[in-house]
């Protein structure tokens, strides 16, 4: 009885798992559910052909999933990293944000829909180039380096890297970082700016999340923070003590990230970004929430 | 293929000395582990020897009592929480090695853990074994000493070694406030090259072999000390 009752859970939990592979799986689930006899195994259920109904019932499937695509259209793939505000962070239940807004309006312009992932920032890239998401927009800067992994469209904005420091804090331009605790947020324009400063004896501590090394800061483990000007904007109205050098570390362009080689989303993108730049939509989303702080 | 893979490799690790990250890292997780297994091992045993002492004789009963919260307290919330509570509450205004916060918090963490099972170990030796030292003149922490110590020891060594195992690999949670461990090593040269494989296949292979060398001493500990068997 007992193996009689092993065997059964196997074989449903090996069918469970071929469900994925597409119509292959809705056969084997049929055919699962017709052979009562628990001492069946995997291997002969997936080989069991003699169940028409599974095949029929597969087809169905296959003909829903197909008519569903169609009326949705194509879906548009945004992979970015919800801790940037106000570029993209979490809004109650949603994922908003500068960046999302853009996407949005390019989705339009191209008559798809958008869908938004949220991922680990270092992993956006990669995302990009296994073909998990179409477009990387996560307040991504052009570097050298990331245009080896992905390609980039014309930029949407511009963004410079600042400093933030307590306000009794004697440092007072990027030079002054030099043998001091900087904070960034691992992987961003910020980290690689700020990692110039370890020749120059500084130790930079990255943190996950832009926050955190703000916080640090303001407890008196870090000096200084590097990190984008928005992001930065809002930390500092949020928090008390602190303050931006009002000279930044660097100015820089934000752009969408493409894998490398899909020229015709890039056209289309930078098409719809053209568009958006002269109708002033695109202003109008960045004032939003820029000038809302 | 192997063109590519060279190019890989040296966009990784040669490439602005981006090894060094991994080096860099292999020395704080092993700094960090060392010193964690060593304040595991010291916790965990005081509260075994109370725990164990309270469940015997049924003296140190305030102790036993402070004993079960911290179990109960450590083993039923998540490391990474206790370290950042560690880090961000407890140090919440001072400068601290962090290298030290993580010590304390996995050395604390462990110390629940390795307590368990040194009283596993403790409560395993057979009543006789206590009677029969008792009988012999031995006063209770001599028994504990001579005879039900060396004795739980061996019974326990497979469980604490793998203990260790868990906590080396629980280390690579660091990151989480900043600390270069070798996890974040290679999540520094992943976020500067944007290739997952190379930098995380070299610190899965790295943390494999530490505990791979780890195992092997353990096993012959557990041979020498099974030779007293007969």
């Amino acid at each position: 009885m007992k193996k009689q009752v092993i065997a059964l859970l196997t074989a449903a939990m090996m069918v469970g798992a071929m469900a994925g592979c597409g119509s292959g799986g809705a056969d084997a689930t049929t055919a699962a559910a017709d052979t009562t006899a628990a001492t069946t195994t995997a291997a002969e259920t997936t080989t069991a052909e003699d169940t028409k109904a599974a095949d029929t019932e597969a087809e169905d499937g296959a003909e829903t999933t197909a008519a569903e695509a169609g009326a949705d259209g194509k879906v548009l793939v945004m992979a970015t990293n919800a801790e940037f505000p106000p570029y993209e962070y979490h809004d109650g239940g949603d994922i908003v944000g500068i960046d999302v807004e853009v996407a949005e309006a390019i989705a339009e312009k191209l008559g798809m829909t958008l869908e938004v992932e949220d991922i680990a920032f270092d992993s956006i890239i990669p995302e990009l180039e296994s073909g998990k998401a179409d477009i990387g927009v996560a307040g991504m800067t052009v570097n050298e380096d990331r245009l080896k992994n992905v390609d980039f469209t014309d930029p949407y904005t511009t963004a410079s890297q600042v400093i933030i420091v307590k306000e009794d804090s004697d440092i007072a331009g990027p030079d002054d970082l030099k043998g001091k605790y900087i904070g960034v947020q691992l992987g961003t324009t910020g980290d690689i700016y700020a990692s110039d400063y370890e020749a120059d004896g500084s130790t930079i501590e990255r943190y996950n999340k832009g926050f955190e090394a703000v916080q640090a800061m303001q407890q008196g483990k870090i000096d200084a923070v590097v990190i984008d000007q928005e992001p930065a904007k809002v930390f500092v109205s949020q928090n008390e003590g602190i303050k931006i050098l009002d000279e930044a570390l660097t100015v820089e362009e934000y752009a969408i990230a493409i894998k490398k080689g899909n020229t015709e989303l890039l056209d289309q993108v930078n098409g719809a970004l053209g568009e958006l730049k002269e109708s002033g939509e695109l202003q109008a989303i960045i004032d939003k929430y820029i000038s809302a702080e | 293929m192997s063109e590519k893979f060279r190019a890989d490799f040296y966009q990784n690790f040669i490439e602005d000395d981006r090894w060094k990250y991994i080096v860099n890292g292999l020395g704080n997780t092993i700094k960090i582990t060392l010193f964690a297994v060593l304040l595991g091992i010291a916790l965990g045993f005081l509260v075994a020897i109370i725990r164990s002492t309270y469940e015997k004789t049924g003296k140190l009963k305030l102790l036993n009592l402070l004993c079960r919260v911290y179990l109960t307290v450590i083993r039923g919330t998540p490391v990474l929480i206790q370290l950042l509570l560690i880090y961000f509450v407890v140090f919440g205004s001072v400068r601290i090695d962090k290298s030290l916060v993580a010590i304390l918090a996995f050395g604390i963490n462990s110390g629940a853990y390795v307590a368990e099972i040194f009283r596993s170990g403790i409560m395993s030796i057979d009543n006789g074994q206590f009677e029969a030292g008792r009988s012999l003149g031995f006063n209770y922490t001599q028994t504990m000493i001579y005879i039900i110590m060396p004795q739980a020891f061996k019974n326990v060594l497979p469980a604490l070694g793998n203990e260790f195992i868990v906590l080396l690999k629980e280390t690579s949670v660091a990151g989480y406030i900043a600390i270069q461990d070798l996890t974040k090593g290679a999540d520094i040269i992943r976020s500067r090259t944007y290739s997952a494989f190379m930098p995380l296949m070299a610190a899965a292979v790295i943390y494999l072999v530490m505990v791979m060398i780890f195992t092997y001493f353990v096993q012959r500990l557990e041979r020498r000390l099974r030779s007293s068997d007969h």
